[in-house]
């Protein structure tokens, strides 16, 4: 082999190696690190384990934000035609209002409810997060949502 | 009027971008040098006039903006005769049509720069002007028929609805600008390359005329990140500076190309290395610019950056994406087999390393790519709704970047085409030192003792440890001039943002409560006396101010005064953190609800190093000026490429 041949063998091993590396990382990474996202119909009808890590998202029922003496909060996701209990420790996003979209990150706990980690609203009046729409959609009350 | 003159203005601008694209490209098969120099000329005309027509329809909607003439359809759904004028000038950009407006606007600067510059041949330059004139076209038609920003309103209101608040803020005015400076910067990059695969001129010197542009876009795209980066950490009240957030992502993927892009062209400009290679990053690294407008721009994502979901947008976008990406790989498909290699190097070279150096980055881009396209696509294909967070990016991309930060101090310490290996390593020992020193004593001080935190500490200290030997040796052969500093700065900055971002995730203290007017609060090693909360009124906005005294070893050091600030105009709520820092650590508050009698929630952090996060952002893009000004001084050029 000419050092030009060489060079270029080295060049495609090395981008052969690293290539397949990184797709053993990607496909193991993917295969155990995605969050599902699921509206509360969806959770009525799927047995999800708990303390498995996923989203869910819906309206936030009217009436049913209650606060707790420290800093943690419950409330109810519905999408109309089911809903879940939800419960949160910490500051609710500045939009957070009852009778809006809400996506909430966390896992289901005891009893069914909701532990969520974080709590997402939407970035401003216009906007509704994607997934609610979509799960508004599913359960057919898309435009009690949209206000 | 100004509606009318901005919109004559972009059609005239269509017009000229039309001429330059085929002049340009005329220039590139002409026969001979009149008729070259010729189209060459036109081309260059044709790009100082669409220059001037995009000034003077960017300068109408900013007219429109700043006298809130609110029979602009645009101008009434984000401006507000109370907002302060940054803000109605930024709102220019706080939109849809306007940012598009703004990115043709910086690709109008980077063509009439390309139309100035000396460097080049005139067949090279001339193609160049071609392909950056088809990328304004393509550009120009999408703003006219999608996204037209000086539609009417009629009948015209009394009153805009505002911008969205958290757009507010002049970390963010800046922003949008800076990011779009390093996007478009790596169209002419893609078009001087697209130019030398089309004029055969696939030696070193379109490199050289094209590195200018690559260093500005990198220095813009790194200053973009970290302001972007800054913002989402003082305004999203959740202490984080990362999210692994799809747009973000959408910045980082182009930033990791052109990284690499600039490394390996360093390669191409000295011994003709890796020529085919550089080509293929220069169109890869334009793809990922797009790849990011598209999805930040066409509304498949859900964030504070998409405005209005059209899919028309999307689909223009993503036809003009495949039209450009595919016609340039045809293109080096074509042409590849002609281009000739440069001189060969040893295993032990700084070649080799550089080579490295490109093997890592962009096996890093591709995790990322995959992360944040794959729950797109799984979307389309099955309808599941899934999303990727820091978990997947923790196992993918963060070891494939150690292992690129662990060679990062070797590549300067050797020669070209033969380095001596062992000779490096010797150099780095002190480096090596300081990499142990902070292992040891990150092990010994942080409880429960941990390997991954000593090692992250260890790599910091190997990263700027060896920048400063790097800068001893370039310190004694200084005659070089300024630019064989850069990769001292850029390595080191690299370092003192890992340091940032290491110490602040290991070490962060976080406190939530809910406290009435005297009660406190213990964060880290600091106590936080809740004095209530007092109305304030700002100028186009009602906030609720709390005053927090920060008391620490029993003493009274400073009064903080975190907000919640509501917008009328506009309908919403934002929260305004307080951050107090020293440089080295900050004590971040941010008020959270108000529980009713007088009593708030209250979230603190202490974030110790998190400063160095954007202090190391800022020192990587010296690095880049560093080296960009080594460039334009032009009798620097010849003498002492010797980075």
């Amino acid at each position: 082999m000419t050092p030009k041949q060489r060079r270029r063998l080295a060049f495609a091993l090395a981008l052969v190696v690293a290539g397949a590396g990184g797709a053993a990382l990607v496909l193991g990474a993917l295969k155990d690190n995605v969050l599902y996202f699921y509206s509360p119909s969806d959770l009525a009808t799927k047995h999800v384990a708990d303390g498995v890590a996923f989203r869910i998202g819906g309206l936030v029922a009217k009436g049913s934000v209650v606060r707790g003496p420290a800093a943690d909060v419950r409330f109810v996701v519905t999408d109309g035609r089911a809903s879940v209990p939800v419960e949160f420790r910490g500051v609710l996003p500045d939009l957070f209002r009852e009778g809006q979209g809400v996506v909430a990150l966390g896992a289901l706990g005891p009893g069914g409810v909701f532990n969520a980690t974080e709590v997402l609203a939407k970035h401003d009046e216009r906007y509704m997060p994607p997934e609610v729409v979509d799960a508004l959609k599913r359960s057919g009350r898309w435009k009690e949502g949209e206000q | 009027m100004t509606g009318e003159i901005g919109q004559l203005a972009l059609c005239l601008a269509l017009a000229l971008a039309l001429v330059q694209a085929g002049a340009g490209l005329w220039g590139a098969r002409a026969a001979t040098s009149t008729s070259l120099d010729l189209s060459r000329h036109v081309a260059r005309m044709s790009a100082f006039g669409f220059f001037a027509f995009i000034a003077l329809a960017f300068g109408a909607l900013t007219f429109g903006f700043v006298t809130s003439d609110f029979s602009i359809l645009l101008v009434a759904q984000n401006s507000h005769t109370l907002k302060p004028l940054i803000y109605k000038i930024s709102g220019v950009w706080g939109n849809h049509e306007g940012s598009m407006l703004l990115w043709v606007l910086v690709l109008a600067v980077y063509s009439a720069v390309m139309a100035l510059a000396v460097r080049g041949g005139a067949r090279l330059t001339s193609a160049a002007l071609g392909v950056e004139g088809l990328l304004a076209a393509a550009f120009v038609l999408f703003i006219l028929f999608t996204s037209n920003p000086f539609r009417r309103l009629d009948p015209m209101p009394f009153q805009g609805e505002g911008l969205n608040p958290l757009l507010q803020d002049p970390g963010l005015a800046m922003h949008p600008p800076m990011l779009y400076l390093g996007y478009v910067g790596l169209s002419a990059t893609f078009a001087y390359a697209a130019a030398a695969l089309i004029t055969q001129e696939t030696g070193s010197h379109w490199a050289r005329a094209a590195r200018p542009f690559m260093l500005v876009a990198w220095i813009a795209l790194t200053l973009g990140i970290t302001l972007g980066s800054w913002w989402a950490y003082y305004v999203l009240g959740w202490g984080g500076f990362w999210f692994w957030d799809p747009v973000e992502n959408a910045a980082l993927m182009p930033w990791l190309v052109a990284t690499a892009l600039i490394h390996s062209t360093l390669a191409t400009e000295r011994t003709g290395a890796f020529r085919s290679w550089t080509l293929l990053l220069a169109i890869a690294a334009f793809s990922m610019s797009l790849t990011g407008t598209f999805l930040v721009r066409s509304g498949v994502l859900a964030s504070v950056h998409s405005f209005a979901n059209d899919p028309q947008r999307g689909e223009y976008i993503l036809v003009l994406l495949g039209l450009a990406i595919g016609g340039a790989l045809a293109l080096f498909a074509w042409r590849a087999p002609g281009i000739e290699e440069g001189t060969s190097f040893e295993p032990a070279s700084r070649e080799t390393l550089l080579l490295l150096n490109n093997v890592f980055l962009t096996a890093s881009a591709a995790t990322v790519f995959l992360g944040t396209l794959y729950p797109l696509l799984l979307d389309a294909v099955t309808g599941t709704r899934i999303s990727v967070g820091p978990p997947y990016f923790a196992i993918t991309f963060a070891p494939i970047f150690i292992a690129l930060l662990l060679l990062v101090p070797l590549g300067p310490r050797l020669a070209w085409r033969k380095g001596d290996l062992v000779g490096a390593l010797k150099l780095l020992a002190p480096g090596a030192g300081l990499a142990l020193l902070a292992a040891i004593v990150i092990f010994a001080i942080h409880a429960p003792h941990m390997l991954a935190a000593a090692g992250a500490f260890a790599l910091a200290g190997w990263l700027i440890g060896a920048s400063i030997v790097d800068f001893r040796e370039r310190w004694k052969a200084r005659g070089a001039g300024v630019q064989s500093f850069a990769s001292v700065l850029a390595h080191a900055g690299l370092g003192i943002s890992l340091l940032g971002i290491v110490g602040t995730t290991l070490w962060r203290s976080e406190a939530l409560e809910v406290l009435a007017p005297g009660q406190s609060m213990q964060v880290a090693d600091t106590q936080l006396r809740f004095d209530g909360v007092t109305p304030r009124q700002g100028p186009n906005y009602f906030a609720d101010r709390a005053t927090l005294e920060v008391i620490r070893n029993g003493k009274q050091i400073a009064t903080i005064a975190p907000e919640k600030r509501s917008y009328p105009a506009e309908g919403q709520a934002i929260t305004d953190t307080s951050i107090r820092t020293n440089g080295f650590s900050d004590l971040y508050v941010a008020l959270g609800d108000d529980r009713g009698g007088g009593r708030w929630t209250v979230r603190a952090y202490v974030n110790p190093l998190a400063p160095l996060i954007w202090f190391g952002g800022a020192i990587m893009a010296l690095g880049g000026l560093a080296s960009l000004w080594g460039r334009l001084r032009p009798n620097a050029v010849r003498a002492a490429p010797a980075e």
